[in-house]
């Protein structure tokens, strides 16, 4: 059998794709890990549900209306996923959205500067609570439920005293205003799907012919081959439904293509998974959600993965609130607030990440995003009320936080 | 006097007199103390008698108050688990330091991850654990991929081992590695330790089992109440002149020789 761990030939072909891929699933499962099925499954059957109860809900107009409205909150789940990494909490993302959005309206409307100046100086203002929020946690010790909790409500009293208690600022800027209402002209958009799967295509076969050729086991060529070849399917199908003619009058103004926020949040997606996956950083981050103990032991530097956590994820609520203040064409006290934080930190769970450290992916935040996106898009559709969506949203956070502490906890009895 | 005496000049670890405080309550009191290559030393002794202090001095993480720490006949300054580590000082702990959520490669190159850039070498890290697994002729793990929550509690001590040796240490230090195992696993783990040493490390051993340490190990090491009661060859010695040492700090002409131990060493 050691014989078997040092050099076995990848041997692609005995075993069929599907077969390998549903063992090495199950073998994850029972290692307390559920991945991206359930994400999936719910984000499919509510799919078909809304499909059914309510046709326009597949309209094209509709499906890029979800991304649209998805967006902000994935890109703040996308950051929450760092800190929930470590087993920690952000609850004050939501208001950090908030105040850079209003530090980008305030320099961009009132003081004129250039739309980059104004979104550095947003993303500065996050990576700074960030570095304040991770520090207070690192070296004084308070649990981040409770730091974050103080900042939820200090950053909402900063919201209101940026926008002179409450005024509401427009933004008017076109380059910003685009990132949420405009959409990648059709033919870039196919460019941008051709690039993506070739370059995720190449990765995957790079990956696949180093191992064989250094002797070490893998996923067989036909598996590789499956999956990158549904990849292709799904963003196709995206991609070109997103391609057709939504205006109702195409004469008078013409709408189609991507929406900008899906590259956006794409590329968002490529770098953040290339550094949890690959980078010793990322490494370091699921070590440290793992076993902080262990991680300290091993020379890690603990608190400095914590602080750069808080500051990546107060970074990234920034350029969600970036993205909201362009959806909005304006920022008023209660961007970031009501259900923002909530629905972000959702997103995370609902997509596979947990609450207890140590599992959760970049993409966990998207399909999480989605769904959620979905069910407050499709219970609107059949006029459902606020209060409605409200309770079903809530409840199927709790279902997958349930999902997430059994599996949690069978993993933890099965060894 | 025997053969791996005659190989080897001197122990690689030698410590002389090592005093430590903790405030006001003295734990260890002028304890010697050697390890050497090629064989397995077993640290006995009841709850309390300084076992694991004896261990973290060793391994840097609680400095010594007094005393000569020697590495290989030279006198060595320890001031953090890493100076220990540059040594070739290893330790594997009861609770063994494993991240669950990662996969074998991922826990035995943590926190000295390969790269190549800025990009890790899952490659050569891979190959790397392999083939100490290998070479410690482990058969109990089927890919080095698995993650630690899907091992067994053997499996775990297996990998908390391999980690340790992964890095030319030249000292495995192994705290109860059988405490939590069942038969099988236990008697895997102690093939495991004598391999080791037949490989050429020197191992220390801190265990509670009798039969542990008459299975596997060359010399034992018996602590009493923060005193180095004797160090001897295990094959001069019996169960029950042991468990003597352990209980009351001497047997006979072994050990301490007034019991309740201010006095000087046999």
């Amino acid at each position: 059998m050691s014989a078997v761990i040092t050099k076995r030939p990848a041997e692609e072909g005995t075993e069929s794709p599907v077969r390998e891929m549903v063992g090495g699933y199950l073998a994850r499962v029972r290692g307390g890990d559920m991945g991206a099925l359930p994400a999936v499954s719910a984000l499919v059957a509510l799919c078909l549900f809304f499909w059914v109860a309510q046709p326009v809900f597949m309209s094209t107009s509709n499906l890029a209306n979800l991304f649209t409205q998805g967006a902000a909150g994935i890109v703040i789940a996308m950051g929450l996923v760092f800190v929930l990494l470590l087993g920690e909490i952000d609850l004050s993302a939501g208001f950090t959205s908030g105040v850079c959005a209003a530090i980008l309206a305030v320099t961009l409307t009132q003081q004129g500067w250039p739309w980059y100046a104004a979104v550095g100086a947003a993303l500065l203002t996050g990576a700074l609570i960030g570095t304040l929020l991770g520090t207070i946690v690192v070296k004084i010790g308070i649990p981040s439920f409770v730091v974050t909790l103080a900042a939820f409500l200090a950053l909402q009293g900063v919201a209101l005293k940026i926008m002179d208690n409450g005024t509401n600022v427009s933004v008017n800027d076109k380059t910003i205003v685009a990132i949420a209402n405009d959409n990648v002209p059709i033919t870039l958009g196919w460019v941008i799907f051709v690039v993506g799967i070739l370059g995720f295509a190449a990765v995957q076969f790079k990956q696949f012919s180093t191992r064989r050729r250094r002797g070490l086991t893998g996923q067989s060529l036909a598996g590789l081959v499956v999956k990158i070849a549904a990849l292709a399917a799904v963003c196709g199908f995206v991609v070109y439904v997103l391609s057709m003619e939504r205006s109702r009058n195409p004469a008078f103004a013409s709408l189609k293509g991507m929406p900008i926020v899906v590259p956006l949040i794409l590329v968002l997606l490529v770098v953040f998974t290339f550094v949890l996956n690959r980078t010793s950083f990322g490494r370091h981050i699921y070590a440290v959600g793992g076993n902080q103990e262990a991680a300290r032991r091993a020379g890690i530097n603990v608190d400095r993965i914590k602080i750069t956590a808080f500051v990546l994820c107060s970074a990234m609520a920034a350029i969600g609130g970036i993205i909201a203040a362009s959806r909005a064409n304006s920022v008023d006290p209660n961007t970031g607030g009501s259900d923002v934080l909530l629905k972000a930190v959702g997103a995370a769970v609902i997509g596979g990440t947990s609450l207890f450290g140590g599992r959760g992916r970049m993409l966990d935040a998207i399909l999480g995003g989605l769904v959620i996106a979905v069910i407050d898009n499709g219970m609107g559709l059949m006029g459902y009320s606020a209060g409605t969506k409200f309770i079903v949203t809530g409840l199927v956070l709790l279902l997958a936080a349930g999902v997430d502490a059994l599996s949690r906890r069978r993993s933890l009895t099965t060894r | 006097m025997t053969a791996s005496e005659n190989q080897v000049p001197g122990p690689v670890i030698e410590l002389r007199g090592i005093d430590k405080s903790f405030g006001p309550v003295q734990v260890l009191h002028g304890v010697d103390f050697e390890a050497h290559v090629g064989e397995v030393t077993a640290l006995v002794g009841d709850n309390g008698a300084g076992k694991s202090t004896l261990v973290k001095c060793i391994g840097g993480i609680h400095p010594i108050d007094a005393g000569d720490y020697l590495f290989e006949g030279r006198p060595v300054h320890v001031g953090g688990p890493r100076d220990a580590a540059d040594l070739g000082v290893e330790i594997v702990y009861q609770d063994l330091a494993l991240a669950d959520n990662l996969d074998i490669v991922q826990n035995m190159f943590l926190g000295r991850e390969k790269k190549s850039g800025i990009v890790l070498d899952e490659y050569t890290m891979e190959e790397l654990a392999a083939e100490t697994l290998a070479g410690l002729s482990v058969r109990t793990v089927k890919s080095v991929r698995q993650q630690v929550s899907s091992l067994s509690g053997g499996q775990r001590q297996t990998v908390a081992i391999a980690k340790a040796v992964l890095w030319n240490s030249k000292v495995v230090i192994l705290d109860e590695p059988t405490a939590a195992l069942g038969v099988a696993q236990t008697q895997q783990v102690l093939e495991l330790v004598r391999r080791l040493a037949d490989k050429g490390l020197a191992v220390v051993l801190i265990s509670h089992n009798m039969n542990d340490v008459f299975a596997v190990s060359d010399r034992i090491a018996a602590l009493y109440l923060g005193r180095m009661a004797a160090q001897v060859k295990t094959r001069d010695v019996t169960h029950a002149q042991v468990v003597e040492l352990i209980t009351a700090g001497r047997s006979g002409d072994l050990g301490l020789q007034q019991a309740n131990g201010n006095g000087a060493k046999a």
